[in-house]
């Protein structure tokens, strides 16, 4: 088990340094052109530029230059050339209000995506099936910003309707947890609906595949009571799919992919961050984010493997 | 003579699907006393795994019917609530089925497994349902079961996964052991081991055994009495002795022909029965295997009853041919020269 | 899975089905392709939104229709300083400011506010309101809808040929072939979906992209349509190089190798035939996720750039208008809520109408 935990942190350093290269491709190779006025964004003077240029080394070496690239990003040197601060910095402090939210998301659409797949499943074909079936087609094909935007308007006063909800901000939980916790509420639904119809959805098919299964069917021949066989023999088995899927889609949004929620609310955290970088064409903090991001992905696929070789004894001991 | 534990009458089970009603058991009754084995044989689509699982009450469903009784010490089973069939299912009727790879939950232990299939039913703690689980692994002939009972069921041998599915079955000293195609998907080696294990255990336990399979020869040794079905419909019942010995259907000619056999002249081909199985949406009329039979006749068009048409008291058929006919020409069949129609 | 619309098989209906299909049939032997499509045409509900869907297509495609005889603007065609005819009174299509009197005292009118939506009121023109350049909002809607669902589709169809070579490649050969096809399905997968498109659409907006002989200029619908396509590759293509992975040892692969099939001759007439269900039900859901995937990015600037208008950039737009032109975000936002969903149930329909297994199992209790 040791010898196989190293070998994958191995696996995922490589992974890492390739991900950094792809980074350096999107960013500097791809788009052609000149790479230091692109870096330098719309503001430049040409004193920046070369300036960039050479910071850059785009007069060496291909590998010399994803090398410095890649260093400059770890050491914490990259600089924003739009306004000059410094990308990692920035990262980090937009670190709690992704953190709020994707955890407080996360905790509600596991929860609620668990409950509504299981009532679907249970009570498969019947009104409460049916009704919310539609109810979760309907969430997965709301778009998110959208979404934010109706909620806004109708909850928080944005427009016509009711001021029940503050209109976006994020407020940091040491400063007050109540106001904390109020400001996030939103944002926690907006981004969980997507998952909950999705979760909801997958379990409701895990479930009745399994109940068909050969050992559902020899619980109950040993005449287990249904309450058991659903939860220690069908649950169990059924829930191994979502563990996966939740494992990645909360390193997702951990790693700033709930860009869309966090500008809509305008909360200030790491996609947030990403997403005032397009309007103004900045390169390096995108660079910046979305490193940090396969970080994160990386990094929970490796914990997820090893939760399923927990779940799974067919696998552990392979 | 010995209890009588189980009394099935004209028991007729019907499923709703996308095609049409498949009418999955069409009318079978029996009897079964404490200590004997009756055996079920059939092809696939005959019935005798869905009468196994309705006795379980498996079957339940919105789209299934039943019609009948199923006595069990004379409570019917068809008629009582799934909650309360609960009590019965493991504690006086269990099952082994035919997989038991895929029968067993691969994420949980073999002990824990038929624990959890004890505390079911008997109010002991976990300490003692564990030895008498260890108890129950030697007694199905698993090594080291001290060791074993921690093991799971990926890491054992087919054989081996049956043996303790048998001893999950009989953990609770059920008063029948219902076994579904227990053998078909072992090696033959372990095929007649597992047969011998369940001779022997019967006796051990004192139950009877209804034994599922579409092989005569498996059944050959253990069975008391036999039972042959086909599309839904028992079609020949009588003791070992009748059945293997002056069977009456020309179905039951085929599957004794259809058996391997060292001991009698070696035939130019391994007889077959011609044809399939007729689909249970759409039967034929009068008697089911007429479309297969080499010797119908006119009458075939009506369908026989069950009836007892020979010597032998309890050997029944559903067959219109002449008993002397059908004894001059069976041989032919079974021994398994050339088939000629009638 | 959703079985919406699906009656219950009761031995009742069944028994009026066999009726009707006449009872004396044989066992007939019937492709599995023909049983899904009778399975399909029963689900009346997904046949229903099929219908919205296609509906939703046509109107899109008819948008210069409805610009010409309509609304009689353009998309692009702004009207700051417009006026127009409401019920016979002349409305500013962009307020003007000032003072007005109402009842005897002096009230202030914001100017800068679009009209919102006239319906029939203005003889077509603005049926759906006016944005904040004085643009018919019911005129970009059209215009838009052409536009995501050209990206939504035509991505999630490069998307998935190019997903099925790679699945087929990798999974027939095996080898160092998989694993370097492998290897790429992780890397593009060990990014969040929106940041990796995010990064790749604005890269490639600031200068286009100039390689291979392709040349699209920063603000082509075109780079929108490879970003998504790019970015979603390993969700199909994972998926489908497990199943050809499971099918490339059986039998059936045996027997065309001993006949002297070729490679390609396997992968596309024994092995492609087998995984065309799952291809077909993993198309409609990435159709589905382009349109909400541009959406996304159009929204944040990195889809669709200005000035052609998208359902994404329409929201975009309208975001910080809300109180006073709710118009511009939320019809967009409707059209793709409907349309998203039509694709989604329909794509249910399609899964449960493909699924191999039967629909009516033997239920266990």
């Amino acid at each position: 088990m040791g010898a196989y935990i190293v070998r994958r942190i191995f696996g995922m350093l490589l992974v890492l340094i390739a991900v950094s290269f792809i980074v350096y491709l999107i960013f500097i190779v791809i788009p052609g052109g000149d790479p230091a006025q692109r870096i330098a964004g719309k503001v430049a003077t040409p004193a920046n530029v070369a300036a960039i240029r050479h910071r850059l080394g785009l007069d060496q070496s291909f590998i010399v230059q994803w090398y410095d690239l890649v260093k400059s990003l770890f050491t914490a040197k990259l600089v924003s050339y739009y306004n000059q601060t410094n990308v990692v910095q920035q990262i980090k402090q937009g670190l709690p209000a992704t953190f709020s939210l994707s955890i407080g998301a996360g905790i509600i659409w596991m929860g609620f995506g668990i409950l509504v797949g299981l009532i679907s499943a249970v009570t498969a074909g019947r009104l409460s099936d049916r009704v919310i079936t539609a109810l979760a087609l309907i969430g997965i094909s709301l778009p998110v910003a959208w979404l934010g935007l109706i909620l806004r308007y109708f909850l928080a006063g944005e427009g016509g309707g009711v001021s029940w909800f503050p209109d976006g901000g994020y407020v940091s939980l040491t400063s007050s947890p109540v106001q904390w916790f109020y400001h996030l509420l939103l944002p926690w639904f907006t981004l969980a609906i997507l998952f909950i119809g999705f979760y909801g959805r997958v379990l409701r098919s895990n479930i009745l595949d399994t109940i068909n299964e050969d050992f559902v069917r020899t619980a109950k021949a040993k005449g287990l009571s249904t309450r058991r066989i659903l939860v220690k023999h069908v649950l169990r088995a059924s829930l191994i799919p979502i563990v996966t899927l939740f494992g990645l889609d909360f390193a997702s949004v951990l790693g700033g992919g709930a860009i869309i929620t966090e500008s809509v609310y305008n909360l200030h955290g790491v996609g947030w961050y990403a997403a005032q970088s397009i309007q103004t064409q900045d390169l390096p903090p995108l660079m910046g984010v979305t490193l940090y991001g396969a970080m994160f992905i990386v990094v929970f696929t490796l914990l997820v493997d090893l939760a399923y070789a927990y779940l799974d004894p067919r696998i552990r001991l392979s | 003579m010995a209890e009588r534990l189980l009394e099935v009458k004209d028991l007729k089970v019907r499923f709703a699907t996308e095609d049409g009603i498949v009418r999955a058991v069409d009318g079978i009754s029996f009897e079964l006393e404490r200590g004997k084995v009756l055996g079920i044989v059939g092809e696939s689509g005959s019935g005798k795994s869905v009468t196994a699982m309705t006795l379980m009450g498996l079957t339940r469903g919105v789209n299934a019917r039943f019609e009948g009784e199923v006595l069990y010490k004379g409570t019917d089973l068809l008629k009582i609530s799934d909650r309360d069939m609960q009590s019965f299912r493991g504690n006086e009727l269990g099952m082994i089925f035919q997989d038991p790879m895929t029968s067993l939950n691969p994420v949980y232990r073999i002990g824990e497994q038929i624990v959890e299939a004890i505390q079911a039913h008997e109010n002991i703690d976990k300490r003692q349902a564990r030895s008498r689980t260890i108890e129950l692994l030697r007694q199905v002939g698993i090594p080291n079961p001290e060791t074993r009972v921690d093991d799971f069921p990926h890491q054992f041998s087919g054989g081996m996964r049956q043996r303790a599915m048998i001893a999950m079955a009989l953990s609770c000293n059920p008063s029948i052991l219902i076994a579904d195609e227990p053998t078909t998907a072992l090696d033959v080696t372990i095929q007649a081991q597992i047969v011998e294990l369940v001779n022997r255990l019967k006796d051990d336990f004192d139950s009877a055994v209804i034994f599922i399979t579409h092989d005569l020869g498996v059944i050959a040794d253990i069975a008391d009495e036999i039972i042959v079905m086909y599309a839904g419909r028992v079609v020949e019942r009588g003791s070992k002795r009748d059945v293997f010995y002056d069977p009456q259907m020309p179905y039951t000619w085929g599957l004794l022909g259809s058996i391997p056999r060292l001991d009698r002249p070696r035939p130019e081909r391994l007889h077959t029965i011609e044809g399939s199985p007729p689909s249970l949406i759409n039967l034929p009329e009068g008697c089911k295997f007429r479309p297969r039979c080499p010797h119908a006749f006119d009458k075939c068009m009506q369908e026989p009853g069950l009836e007892n048409r020979v010597e032998s008291p309890g050997h029944l058929d559903r067959c219109w041919l002449d008993v002397d006919f059908k004894r001059s020409n069976r041989d032919r069949t079974i021994s398994g020269s050339s088939v000629e129609a009638a | 899975m959703a079985t919406t619309g699906q009656e219950e098989f009761t031995l009742d209906t069944a028994a009026e089905l066999a009726a009707e299909e006449g009872a004396t049939k044989e066992i007939q032997g019937r492709s599995p392709w023909v049983l899904a499509g009778r399975r399909l045409r029963r689900n009346y509900v997904a046949l229903a939104f099929l219908g919205v869907f296609i509906l939703i297509v046509v109107c899109c495609l008819l948008a210069p229709l409805y610009s010409r005889h309509v609304s009689g603007l353009g998309q692009n065609d702004t009207n700051s300083g417009g006026v127009i005819t409401v019920n016979g009174r002349k409305v500013h299509v962009i307020s003007q400011g000032g003072t007005k009197i109402v009842n005897g005292q002096p009230q202030i009118v914001f100017g800068g506010i679009p009209i919102g939506a006239q319906w029939g009121a203005a003889g077509g023109k603005y049926i759906l309101g006016a944005d904040e350049l004085g643009r018919d909002v019911a005129t970009r809607l059209l215009y838009g809808g052409r536009n995501s669902l050209f990206i939504g589709v035509t991505s999630a169809a490069i998307c998935t040929a190019l997903s099925v070579i790679l699945a087929l490649l990798a999974g027939y050969f095996g080898g160092i072939v998989d694993w370097v096809i492998s290897r790429f399905f992780d890397l593009i997968w060990a990014f969040p979906v929106v940041l990796l498109g995010i990064a790749l659409g604005t890269a490639l907006s600031v200068n286009g992209f100039h390689h291979f002989g392709i040349n699209l200029s920063g603000s082509s619908l075109w780079i929108t349509i490879l970003v998504i396509a790019f970015v979603f590759i390993p969700y199909i293509g994972r998926p489908l190089r497990g199943q050809v992975l499971a099918l490339r040892n059986r039998e059936f692969v045996e027997a065309a190798t001993a006949q002297g099939a070729g490679s390609v001759r396997i992968m596309f007439t024994e092995l492609l035939p087998n995984i065309a269900s799952s291809v077909l039900v993993l198309f409609t859901l990435i159709v589905a996720n382009a349109i909400l995937t541009e959406v996304g990015l159009s929204y944040l600037g990195a889809g669709v750039q200005l000035p052609n208008p998208s359902w994404g950039t329409m929201i975009e737009e309208g975001s910080s208008r809300l109180s006073t032109a709710p118009q511009i975000s939320l019809w967009a936002g409707i059209a793709i809520a409907i349309t998203v969903l039509a694709i989604n149930v329909f794509g249910d329909g399609l899964r449960d109408a493909l699924d191999p297994r039967a629909k009516i199992r033997i239920e266990h209790g």
